[in-house]
């Protein structure tokens, strides 16, 4: 298989070990209900711009992309992808030589194009194409031009945003290795995972402010810049998105040391996100109030409005990108909401330490998905707001619930102070549109059904 | 392998989702992974239905492969029947699961569940969405249509007569263009015909309706793409015979109204009557404020039944000019070819949309006929566009009744296809005026306030050129959009504003176009007078001219060259 990622749980080197899991994580399995690991593309290939992603699957990869992506990116989009048809299934076309000729003319068509990703999907892995091999011998046709990277974001292995994963922990060998310093003073900050550009300026005025001078961001906005971001024992990891635990494993194996904390979502997330940081630069208490504080007043009057809306309202997360937990925490804790179920894909333990010990004791976390049973509950608790997938909004506010699509969360800049309200509205305006629009309640059998 | 960017159709299995979530008390089974289930999306977002579709996916994971893929599915067929409780059952395997070879039919027969379970053999790795919705939907007919022949005494054909005679309707689905309206205006025709409608499948036709199918004289095949496989095989069993003309068009639905008059051996003159007398787009087209049509290019792509429709209407009831002909329908190629013929072009029969985009830059046309892709093609290149055809986006599924069929077809397209046109006299005014600070041609027509702002208009242009010139080049490269448009933004009109963003690499890549193609060059004057023709005839007069320097070996046009083209091409 193609996937340069060994599947094995991640413990080995892990440093901060605190399964502080109070509370009980009910399994479930069943019908899945949500993209698999190519949807990353969607942000991904905005990110790094100069990279091009070319899945390697059947016309159903193709769709998803195209179907999540809504057609709607104007001008041809830096993905693609090749479809394998039978001839290469027959054995009647080389796979490999086939995926060779769709490069060289991909390629040839975009000079601009310095990095490819080959990205595996389900047909790829079962016929068990070698992508990887396929990326070293692209690499050395196309070195220097172009460098060709492999991951697998097939939904055979991959959920979601398990794609951004899968394609951080393929980049993590291009970092530049960090040698050991004498001491073991932290020299530089990485921060791992796509967020928005401007999430990003915000953090390093307020990182530069308390005096952590050496920040990067991975991804990169350009791939070039892969080589300047150090991994070593001096580096210290913050995770700002929740879904990245291969990608972190890789870099701890690097040295680096992964700096536990909750999630940069609202105020308070965001507050000890940053605290996460800067304890582990040793930044004084005067240092970090200076260059916190005044976001953080603004991001609290922020959220004031909504909580109006929000504040005693009941709500339910369907298992979509892993961020679950990190919002509900956000919404149960600062915002007053009460938690009916907090389902996730996937709940490292160890990565999402901080945030369950945050989390109210009684809350139901659910793992897995077995989305008929799941839609059986959320109709019995009526609760309302319900966070969903694309195809389970509209039937169920036809049924006359609320809900909120989860993939705008993943789209969306939520992230650090000055966007906590914006996150806050992300939920209270389909309460506001449903009170506009039916101030009186509404009489669902009244619409009609098409 | 082929490259593609954007797919006009999805797998197969799409297909059959089309089929089965138009329908009633069926479900489908489908072994695949869990990325698959994107596919409710399709229905539940783009087409706003208010029901998730009747399917239930196995979302097996790499961990289950080689282990119990086989168990898993059985579970599902047993469980699903038991939620659902559906009276017939469509079980089969996306692309994924075709390679692992479970057998889906075989292992549901296995299950034993009291119902008839259809199992469905869509190659994912050849075929696509509409052959696999055809197939499906032929699949289900075959299986629930009851082959006994029919006895005489029970016969419809043979049925007393003062009963008035049946048909069904075949072919309408899911997420199909404007078929919910459609079939309204279908049964309009029949019923001004005195027919009834027996069934209507496969929307909103259960498993029990379909085996009451035989109950017609006829079948209105409305869509031969989804439905042609079946209606003829109900042909050949049990010899209901079906309506070739797809009623799109006031010629077309004349022809349909004849056809079908004869297979009902019914008069047409009522409803040839209201068909004269009622259709306002027949009037319109002829009314003076049309004349500016006459003659303007347009480009049609689409699936095949619209395509050739559009073709048809665009040239004998528009009065304007097919200067393009297209579609990804290879399994009507031969009609589209035909056609094609007729209309002096050639054929584009693709489903690469590069392919498309670079044929519409070089055709030049003033207005597409497409879909959704189109849209796009043509609002990079800076041409009006109106859609006609699958797929289409979640603006294309109207809340008001929009059908493409019948009378009200007629009317509903010569309103659409006009709208993003500029009005005849403010073409005129334009053309005489050009400085006006606010009443310009950068400002876009004047009823269309959103519509090509300043820079879209610009930036169509440049891409224009740039596919032109790309046309000799072997290398084309080409710049990013301004901003992603994901699902979640589509249900408010914003794309627009990537029209007007701006792209920084656009000059250097026009630069390079440029450089690489072997066309007249023109002066700088030369190029300042064409600035000075309407931007609507401009493609055109752009093109004429230069076919005129390269015919005459002239490798600079001047203004004089460009005003010889003129004469000439007046001619
Ligand atoms: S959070 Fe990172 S460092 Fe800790 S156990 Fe997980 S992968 Fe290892
Ligand atoms: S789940 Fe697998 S087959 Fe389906 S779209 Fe994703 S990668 Fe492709």
């Amino acid at each position: 298989m193609s996937s340069p990622l060994p599947t094995a749980v991640p413990v080995a080197r892990c440093r901060e070990e605190k399964p502080s899991v109070h509370i009980p994580i009910h399994r479930e399995r069943g019908q899945r209900e949500v993209f698999c690991g190519l949807t990353g593309i969607i942000w991904l290939h905005r990110r790094i711009q100069d990279a091009f992603f070319l899945v390697v699957g059947s016309r159903t990869c193709a769709h998803l992309i195209q179907s999540a992506a809504g057609v709607m990116i104007f001008a041809e989009p830096r993905f693609a992808t090749a479809i394998i048809d039978d001839r290469d299934l027959a054995g009647i076309a080389d796979a490999n030589d086939e995926l060779d000729r769709v490069v060289s003319r991909l390629l040839e068509r975009r000079p601009d194009i310095r990095m490819l990703f080959l990205v595996g999907s389900c047909p790829s892995e079962v016929i068990k194409l070698d992508l990887s091999r396929a990326a070293e011998r692209l690499t050395k046709q196309f070195l220097p031009q172009v460098r060709v990277l492999s991951y697998s974001g097939s939904g055979i292995e991959t959920t979601f945003t398990e794609g951004e994963d899968a394609c951080l922990a393929s980049l993590v060998p291009q970092l530049q290795v960090g040698t050991a310093a004498q001491s073991s003073e932290p020299s530089n900050l990485l921060i791992v995972g796509t967020v928005a550009d401007i999430v990003e300026d915000q953090w390093t005025r307020m990182l530069t402010t308390m005096g952590i001078r050496n920040v990067q961001f991975f991804p990169p906005r350009r791939s070039g810049d892969l080589s300047r971001i150090t991994v070593g024992p001096n580096t210290r990891v913050l995770l700002a998105q929740p879904f990245l635990a291969n990608t972190c494993r890789m870099l701890v194996e690097r040295g680096a040391t992964h700096i536990p904390a909750p999630f940069p979502l609202g105020v308070e997330g965001t507050t000890a996100w940053l605290r996460a940081a800067a304890n582990a630069f040793a930044v004084s208490d005067p240092a970090f109030e200076n260059a916190t504080q005044a976001a953080r007043a603004r991001g609290m009057r922020s959220l004031e409005r909504h909580r109006e809306v929000l504040e005693g309202k009941r709500i339910f997360f369907f298992p979509d990108s892993q961020l679950e937990i990190p919002l509900a925490r956000f919404l149960s804790r600062e915002l007053g909401m009460h938690l009916v179920e907090v389902g996730s894909p996937f709940i490292h333990r160890q990565i999402m330490g901080e945030e369950l010990s945050l989390m109210p004791e009684a809350t139901r976390l659910v793992e897995g998905q077995d989305v008929d049973s799941q839609l059986a509950r959320c109709r019995e608790a009526r609760p309302d707001v319900t966070v969903c997938g694309l195809g389970l909004a509209n039937p169920l506010e036809h049924e006359g619930l609320t809900t909120k699509w989860s993939i705008e969360l993943v789209f969306s800049p939520i992230q650090g102070y000055d966007q906590a309200g914006d996150l806050a509205e992300l939920f209270a305006r389909p309460l506001r549109r449903k009170h506009l629009l039916e101030p009186e309640l509404p009489v669902r059998e009244a619409l009609p059904c098409n | 392998m082929q490259l593609t960017l954007w797919t006009y159709e999805g797998p197969p299995h799409v297909g059959a989702m089309r089929i089965a979530t138009a329908m009633r008390d069926i479900h489908y089974v489908l072994h695949a992974p869990q990325g698959d289930t994107y596919a409710d999306l399709l229905f539940t977002m783009i087409e706003r239905r208010q029901h998730r579709p009747p399917v239930t996916y196995t979302t097996f994971q790499a961990r289950d492969l080689g282990a119990d893929t086989a168990e898993l599915f059985k579970r599902s067929v047993r469980e699903a029947y038991e939620r659902f409780q559906p009276t017939a059952m469509l079980v089969g395997a996306s692309c994924t699961a075709e390679l692992l070879q479970d057998d889906p039919g075989g292992l549901a027969a296995a299950v034993g569940i009291p119902i008839p379970v259809i199992p469905l053999e869509l190659p994912s790795y050849q075929k696509k969405e509409n052959w696999g919705a055809a197939e499906t939907f032929y699949q289900i007919v075959r299986a629930l249509v009851p082959r006994t022949p029919i006895k005489a005494d029970t016969s419809p054909l043979s049925s007393d007569a003062s009963a008035r005679p049946r048909a069904n309707l075949l072919g309408p689905t899911a997420l199909g263009f404007r078929h919910r309206d459609d079939i309204k205006e279908v049964k309009r025709l029949l019923e001004l015909l005195g027919i009834d409608v027996n069934i209507v499948a496969p929307y909103d036709a259960s498993p029990a309706d379909i085996t009451r199918l035989p109950n017609a004289q006829f079948n209105v095949l409305m869509y031969p793409e989804t439905a042609m496989q079946a209606a003829q095989w109900l042909h050949k069993e049990i010899k209901q015979p079906f309506t070739r003309t797809v009623p799109i068009g006031r010629n077309a639905t004349r022809r349909f109204i004849n056809e079908v008059a004869s297979l009902a051996n019914v008069d047409p003159t009522a409803a040839l009557h209201e068909l004269d007398t009622s259709s306002r787009a027949a009037w319109y087209a002829r009314s003076v404020d049309s004349t500016y049509l006459t003659g303007k290019r347009v480009f049609v792509f689409g699936d095949a039944t619209h395509a050739l429709a559009a073709a048809a209407i665009a040239q004998d009831e528009m009065g304007f000019k097919v200067v393009g002909l297209g579609t990804y329908s290879r399994e009507f190629a031969r009609e589209i070819r035909e056609a094609a013929s007729r209309y002096g072009v050639e054929a584009l029969i693709t489903d690469d949309y590069l392919e498309v985009e670079q044929a519409v830059a070089n055709a030049q046309p003033e207005l597409v006929l497409g879909t959704q892709m189109e849209r796009h093609i043509a609002k990079r290149l800076g041409i009006p566009c109106a859609v006609i055809s699958a797929p289409v986006h979640v603006q294309d599924f109207p809340a008001r009744y929009a059908p493409q069929m019948g009378l009200e077809g007629a009317n509903v397209m010569f309103d659409t296809w006009i709208h993003p046109l500029m009005m005849g006299l403010e073409e005129h005014l334009l053309g005489m005026f050009r400085d006006d600070f606010e009443f310009n041609e950068q400002a876009g027509s004047s009823h269309l306030g959103h519509l090509q702002p300043a820079a879209a208009d610009a930036e169509g242009r440049r891409a224009m050129l740039r596919l032109v010139a790309a046309r000799d080049s072997t290398e084309m490269s080409r710049p990013e959009s301004g901003a992603t448009h994901i699902a979640t933004d589509d249900l408010s009109p914003t794309d627009e504003s990537d029209t007007a963003t701006t792209r920084p690499n656009e000059h250097t890549n026009l630069a390079a176009g440029a450089a690489t193609t072997s066309e007249p060059a023109w002066t700088a004057e030369a190029q300042r007078e064409l600035g000075k023709i309407p931007f609507f005839v401009r493609g055109k007069a752009r093109r004429n001219t230069e076919r005129f320097a390269a015919e005459r070996s002239i490798s600079t046009i001047t203004v004089e060259t460009l005003y010889d083209a003129k004469a000439h091409y007046a001619r």
